[in-house]
């Protein structure tokens, strides 16, 4: 059963934040919702969550509506990252994790194999205000999946992490989701969605857009890119009919074709006018496929 | 209540009794409290050891005896006639060989005094002089016009006016001496007691929203649970204090004079103490619920002050009119105020201590008290319910609608 929206919407007075959102989230799996700032994903969270009642619609987990009574199955890390900054780490886990329903010998013995695991166990005992920014966000990362939560809602969770931080925390996430847990996760960088999941959905102001397996959004997208690098005089490719787009890039260019067809014309038109090193055929990233969507809602 | 009410009321309890801020008020308060009791010790301890010496140059006939004689048993002052010169005088007074000297003379009866000292700032000593010599005086004018003794004291005898209240249960005069401090004392006690623990509330609540922790605490708990928690878990905080401090200061009243003077008897009045201690409570958790309210919805904690304003000057307004109250506790004005819940806590005690008030009066103040709690209760969790999710960038009244409208489908 998993996760499911049925025509969700909410409004603020005469403003609507979400409009008609229908989804379903089976489980075990890792979905990843899209947009700019003030798209709807978080007002989508929170309705999720029950800190917001839909004003139209329903939201189901397992069937059920989800209240209170289901907070030991939920996690969630907020878009904006906050802690008791005077209280220590274990204090600030223990109740937190208790309000999740756990009892105090799980939660330090959780507590600290995902210390261990962000190789940060020496923090046990500090003030959360000690701890640089990261390592507050790996915290709070902790307070949300302490409790192995069956659905795990994450706003933003890779904002303000450096790389290394990212990847620890990616490795992570992938981990819970093997082990069982639905993640819905909210993000604007395309390359830790496009990473992490397999279905995605597209939101632009309060209206999803897109929505599906990547795979299949690629698919029907139609539209391909070609990467080609090398010494070659390139103005003249933007003639060739199919080419939508063309990206100056440091060793050559990205065009954007509209099918697969017109890559053989490319090759045909630059063969023997100069030095090729890469020539590659390309599936239309995420990025492309935002920019198009949301482009094309922007102008309606 | 459930489990995670008690999580979040043990939490905020335990949390805030091991801070640092708690401890060193509690324990500032009970030294002051402590202090205050001891202060009549505290002075005596102070003050010079041993009596002060006044040089008297006496230019009249016999008074200096007579006013030697008044000074006889005093333990502060004692007098020595000088009969050198005036210049020698001084020059005891500039070493602190004296503390000081006056020069006696009469004039048609009347007696003329100067007075030196180094400093004329201490008025108990030149005060309990110009008592004596008034003593002195009528002795010496008696003798003059042939009063006996009798007579002069039939003379100055005071009045003894006996005041009989014809109510069944007015209160005696004695015991409205001993209502009237503790009425007092609790009044104070509640004034401090509700504007540090509300704005306490305040602060909690703009702290956990400021600091985004909120957002994962309603995600695991309803947000009303979670309000009710702090509330009480403060109230019980509160009450910890109290019963402290207070148990301090009774200790060590117990043992000096202070409270036999100041209260007039040696136990308190336990019904009284617990209806202070019941509308404390009730007032606890009106102004809590307006200033957690107003807590959550503010989006910083710098705005915190500003917008508690209003709700410190409800309870500043209520102290004024308890203290007018406590010199006229059957004034019309008082009465009414009594039954407005956000005075009812001051003024409405401080009528039951003073004032001997039908059961019925109590009960529908209670009532009302009760009512508008359960109402802000419900009013304000929605509000409360919003406000922790919205973040504007400056405050204001407004925003209490917008909240409103935030819980709303």
């Amino acid at each position: 059963m998993g996760l499911v929206l049925q025509h969700v919407t909410k409004q603020f007075g005469s403003f609507v934040a979400v409009d008609d959102v229908t989804l379903s989230i089976p489980k075990q799996r890792m979905f990843g919702f899209l947009g700019a700032n003030g798209a709807g994903k978080t007002t989508t969270f929170r309705m999720i969550l029950g800190l917001l009642e839909p004003t139209k619609g329903e939201i189901t987990w397992d069937g059920e509506r989800i209240t209170y009574k289901h907070s030991h199955l939920i996690g969630y890390l907020p878009e904006e990252r906050g802690l008791y900054p005077k209280l220590k780490v274990k204090e600030q886990l223990i109740y937190l994790g208790r309000l999740r329903g756990l009892h105090k010998e799980e939660i330090v013995k959780e507590m600290r194999d995902w210390l261990e695991r962000f190789k940060i166990p020496q923090y046990e005992d500090k003030k959360v205000e000690q701890l640089s920014k990261g390592n507050q966000q790996k915290i709070q990362f902790i307070a949300a999946v302490l409790h192995r939560p069956q659905l795990l809602i994450l706003d933003e969770p890779f904002s303000g992490l450096d790389p290394v931080n990212v990847e620890m925390l990616k490795e992570a996430v992938i981990d819970l989701q093997k082990k069982g847990t639905t993640i819905v996760f909210s993000s604007h960088r395309m390359e830790h969605v496009e990473q992490l999941c397999e279905h995605i959905c597209i939101m632009h102001k309060g209206k999803p857009i897109v929505h599906g397996s990547i795979k299949e959004l690629k698919r029907s997208f139609g539209k391909k890119n070609v990467i080609i690098h090398g010494e070659l005089p390139f103005e003249t490719l933007t003639h060739i009919p199919g080419v939508i787009k063309m990206e100056k890039t440091v060793e050559g260019v990205r065009l954007q074709i509209a099918d697969e067809s017109v890559s053989q014309h490319i090759l045909e038109h630059i063969y023997s006018k100069g030095f090729i090193r890469t020539f590659s055929l390309e599936e239309p990233s995420l990025n492309d496929i935002f920019i198009e969507k949301v482009g094309a809602a922007y102008e309606q | 209540m459930n489990n995670k009410f008690w999580i979040v009321f043990l939490h905020t309890y335990v949390t805030k009794l091991k801070s640092k801020s708690f401890l060193i008020s509690t324990i500032v308060t009970a030294l002051i409290v402590f202090g205050i009791s001891q202060l009549d010790r505290i002075i005596e301890a102070f003050s010079n050891d041993g009596q002060k010496t006044i040089g008297v140059i006496d230019e009249t006939n016999g008074w200096y005896e007579a006013l030697q004689a008044q000074f006889q048993t005093n333990k502060e002052i004692s007098l020595v006639r000088h009969d050198g010169s005036e210049e020698q005088a001084k020059t005891y007074v500039q070493t602190d060989q004296w503390y000081a000297y006056i020069v006696l003379d009469v004039q048609n009866a009347q007696p003329k005094v100067t007075y030196y000292a180094k400093n004329i700032a201490d008025s108990d000593v030149t005060h309990e002089i110009e008592q004596a010599l008034q003593q002195v005086k009528i002795a010496m004018m008696a003798k003059q016009i042939g009063l006996t003794y009798e007579q002069i004291n039939a003379l100055y005898a005071p009045i003894a006016m006996e005041k009989v209240a014809l109510e069944q249960h007015a209160k005696t005069e004695e015991q409205l001496n001993q209502a009237r401090a503790i009425v007092y004392v609790l009044l104070f006690a509640m004034y401090m007691f509700v504007l540090m623990y509300g704005s306490m509330i305040m602060m909690e609540v703009a702290t956990e929203k400021s600091s985004r922790i909120m957002e994962i605490l309603i995600s695991s708990i309803s947000p009303i649970q979670q309000l009710f928690g702090k509330i009480l878990g403060i109230a019980l905080l509160s009450l910890t204090q109290f019963i402290l401090i207070f148990s301090v200061g009774y200790a060590s009243m117990k043992n000096s004079d202070m409270l036999r003077q100041l209260i007039g008897m040696d136990e308190l009045p336990l019904p009284l103490i617990l209806y202070g201690i019941l509308f404390f409570l009730l007032g606890y958790l009106l102004y809590a619920m307006l200033f957690a309210v107003l807590g959550s919805i503010v989006s910083r904690v710098e705005e915190v002050q500003q917008m508690a304003g209003p709700v410190t000057m409800l309870v500043v307004a209520a102290f004024i009119m308890a203290m007018f109250g406590l010199n006229a506790p059957e004034s019309p004005f008082i009465t009414a105020m009594s039954f407005v819940p956000f005075f009812a806590p001051m003024i409405m005690f401080l009528r039951i201590g003073m004032l001997n008030v039908p059961t019925w009066e109590i009960v529908l103040s209670i009532g009302l008290l009760v009512g508008t709690i359960a109402f802000l209760f419900v009013f304000g969790s929605k509000v409360y319910r919003g406000g922790v999710l919205m973040y504007n960038q400056a405050s204001s009244w407004k925003d209490l609608k917008q909240a409103w409208q935030l819980t709303k489908k």
